[in-house]
């Protein structure tokens, strides 16, 4: 005899968000060959591995985790990172940019402290090692105007571009996974998720996030008006007044280009308290993509995440 | 402050957007968000860079939604861009689909999705060609709910002559395709009367703004509980585990619940196969559950291991879907090369993908006039046909009216790899254009 049944619970949108996410997941892994999910240990990667594990359950992850380690982490990434791999026992493969540097796989332009830009090289040689031919990624449309317009499947050139202008239509939940030799897949899916649904994800799965999310005392100094990190990467320049702040990060880049919002938030409740006040979107606390009005859409045509 | 829900706001709402070029479209949605406040400071900033840089001094809300580079270059808004935004009601999914012509496939896009479809009239243009082609595709995509956004009205002095004189035209519209109703709200966009605030120019209209409206319609579920039990088989589940006592001999179909709703000891049969099982579990991420509801992702357990793979469809006994090696479809052409009847492409039909030829072109749709002309040497870009497919193994389908997961398809051709056409399933014609 079956249980009595419960009256249907209407479904919220994180269940529809959840379940589309799923749905593109399962795609992925029926027809890809070699897929890989991109795990940097920030908050939308850590939702989108928590809905991997949903998905498949209660098999283990079917794809391995990827991770592009620029060098220029803040360490607790790269700690979170390792651990949330070791928990799950799913395969981590790190590719360093300074290993691509020394293999003359990635230059540097002379006097190129930033490591953004080579990181794309380090990723299609990642991509070109181990022959992935899809590569998952929590990227979300509503993070940046040119990513508006992402698809949940991107398609990717042999040289690992995305051109705009060659996408395929997406209709319904019908995703074309069909690929040329050289060619692979970038898959977001959670395209549709907003940064409030992210937390709130968080919340309601009780997942764990790096520290730097949550409210820390930090030396900090005011560069284009943003707080940054003091660290021996980022050492204080001359002139430059270091003030000791309670900070945390809304979304987490490189050492040298993450914008530090001051808050007294230490939960998961008062990040969401704050992000339902917040007056600014995340993306305005990061210095690589204030460079320009188009400078994620330029990245983006070069291979970036 | 921004007006945010809290985490039990349950609604969801997914609506498009098209107009033409001139009917102020992005600028509406430009109003949207910056009256109901989902835009935030850095974004209003960069709108003010903008129009110092640009726009002499004038803050331009289109350049909100132009979000391309190539976009900002023409002047046009090139491809399908979605925008998120909430409200305490409601959150918002919006698919911005441009209104030229020749991008009637991103309208098709935009509007796969949508639950509900707005459609921008020029007051002083009234409906025209362009208008009544949006109309048309909402309706042949079966887009649950229509609003007629009469922007401009401050440009015809608030008439509610004018407004009733588009009413009566849209009244007079042959009634095919589903056509049934819209909901018309006058509006300017440019100076936000009836966007998110009731405007004091139109005493005379008794339904709320745009916003309300969208936060107030029924949402209505794409197939509800209520429908045929359907389920498409994505991906088998077999955990490999042979050494787990309970995993060891684990074996789930997964896939995402295209209508109905299922529960333990449900009969089902599996298609194309028919072997007939029953559901002993039903697990989600969270454990196993007693019952689940479309659009629900799943992984079910049945009482007999039968031979299920990626792309068989699981269904309730008693109310099979049709089949047929001949399906008669809609077909709206996305690439620049034209059908070619008697190709081989192939059909992506939910997670079944199988070759197919498309055995004849019978017919044109004409989305403007609701009618069907007599068949096109070619179907192009952009243009809508009846066709005939033929396939090796018979399609199992809902006709699109009924099932928008089980009716609806896309072609792609084998040699590029692109994705050529958006299809639609109708079995017999039924409420088709004469």
């Amino acid at each position: 005899m079956n249980p009595p049944l419960p009256p249907p619970r209407p479904l919220t949108h994180l269940d529809h968000l959840e379940s589309e996410a799923i749905h593109v997941l399962r795609e992925v892994a029926a027809e890809f060959a070699r897929p890989a999910l991109l795990f940097s240990a920030g908050k939308d990667s850590i939702c989108l591995l928590r809905v991997a594990q949903k998905a498949f359950h209660p098999s283990p992850l079917p794809l391995p985790l990827l991770n592009i380690d620029t060098g220029h982490h803040f360490p607790e990434l790269n700690e979170f990172r390792d651990r949330r791999a070791a928990e799950l026992g799913a395969r981590l493969i790190v590719r360093t940019v300074a290993d691509a540097i020394a293999r003359g796989v990635a230059v540097p332009a002379p006097g190129e402290v930033s490591r953004n830009r080579l990181q794309i090289p380090t990723l299609l040689a990642a991509i070109e090692e181990a022959q992935f031919d899809c590569l998952l990624g929590g990227a979300r449309r509503d993070e940046e105007k040119s990513r508006a317009k992402e698809r949940f499947f991107s398609l990717r050139d042999p040289f690992g571009q995305w051109d705009p202008k060659n996408q395929r239509p997406e209709i319904w939940d019908l995703y074309n996974p069909r690929l040329h030799p050289g060619e692979h897949m970038r898959v977001f899916p959670l395209s549709n998720w907003t940064e409030l649904d992210i937390w709130e994800y968080i919340q309601r799965e009780r997942l764990a996030v790096p520290s730097l999310y949550y409210s820390h005392r930090r030396a900090c100094v005011r560069r284009q008006g943003q707080w940054l990190a003091v660290t021996d990467l980022q050492p204080v320049r001359a002139g430059e007044e270091v003030r000791e702040l309670s900070v945390r990060v809304r979304t987490i880049g490189d050492i040298t280009s993450t914008g530090l919002i001051e808050s007294p938030a230490d939960s998961v409740a008062d990040i969401l308290a704050e992000l339902r006040l917040a007056r600014v979107t995340e993306r305005g606390s990061r210095a690589d993509d204030r460079a320009s009005a188009t400078a994620l859409e330029d990245r983006k045509r070069q291979g970036y995440f | 402050m921004t007006a945010q829900p809290d985490s039990t706001a349950p609604e969801l709402l997914r609506f498009n957007t098209c107009g033409s070029v001139d009917d102020g479209k992005s600028t509406l949605i430009g109003r949207l968000l910056y009256d109901s406040k989902s835009l935030m400071e850095d974004q209003v900033a960069d709108l003010e860079h903008s129009a110092d840089l640009t726009g002499g001094g004038q803050v331009n809300l289109a350049n909100l939604t132009d979000g391309l580079r190539a976009e900002r270059e023409q002047g046009i808004t090139i491809d399908v861009a979605y925008r998120y935004f909430a409200t305490p009601r409601r959150r918002f999914i919006l698919a911005d689909t441009p209104g030229h012509r020749q991008y009637t496939r991103n309208m098709v896009t935009g509007a796969s999705t949508a639950q509900l479809s707005i459609v921008l009239v020029d007051a002083r243009h009234g409906l025209t060609e362009q208008t009544r082609r949006h109309m048309g595709i909402a309706a042949l995509l079966r887009v649950p709910h229509l609003v007629v956004a009469v922007n401009k009205m401050d440009l015809v002095d608030w008439s509610a002559a004018r407004f009733a004189e588009l009413q009566a035209e849209f009244a007079a519209l042959p009634a095919h395709l589903g056509l049934a109703g819209a909901t018309f709200i006058p509006l300017s966009a440019l100076l936000g009367d009836n966007v998110v605030t009731r405007s004091p120019h139109t005493p005379w209209h008794g339904g709320p703004p745009l916003l309300e409206h969208l936060e107030t319609v029924a949402v209505p579920a794409p197939a509800g509980p209520e429908d045929p039990f359907r389920l498409p088989v994505q991906w088998v589940n077999r955990p490999h585990l042979p050494t787990h006592p309970q995993l060891r001999d684990f074996r789930g179909v997964s896939g995402r619940l295209a209508g109905g709703r299922v529960r333990p000891g449900q009969e089902i049969q599996v298609l194309p196969g028919g072997q007939r099982s029953t559901v002993r579990e039903i697990w989600t991420g969270d454990g196993p559950v007693a019952e689940a509801d479309a659009p629900q992702s799943v992984t079910l357990v049945l009482a007999d291991d039968l031979d299920i793979g990626r792309g068989d469809l699981l269904v309730s006994p008693g109310s099979a879907p049709r089949s047929s090696a001949e399906p008669a479809a809609d077909l709206c052409w996305l690439h620049p090369t034209p059908l070619a009847v008697g190709k081989k492409y192939w059909l992506k039909h939910h997670a079944r993908t199988q070759p197919v030829i498309v055995s004849s072109l019978t017919g044109r749709l004409e989305p403007a006039t609701f009618t069907t002309e007599p068949a096109p040497a070619a179907l192009a870009m952009n243009d809508l046909g009846r066709v005939t497919l033929r396939t090796a193994q018979p399609v199992h389908y809902d006709d699109y009216a009924r099932n928008r997961t089980l009716g609806g398809f896309i072609l792609i051709d084998p040699a590029t790899h692109a994705t050529v056409a958006a299809g639609m399933f109708d079995g017999d014609g039924a409420g088709r254009p004469d």
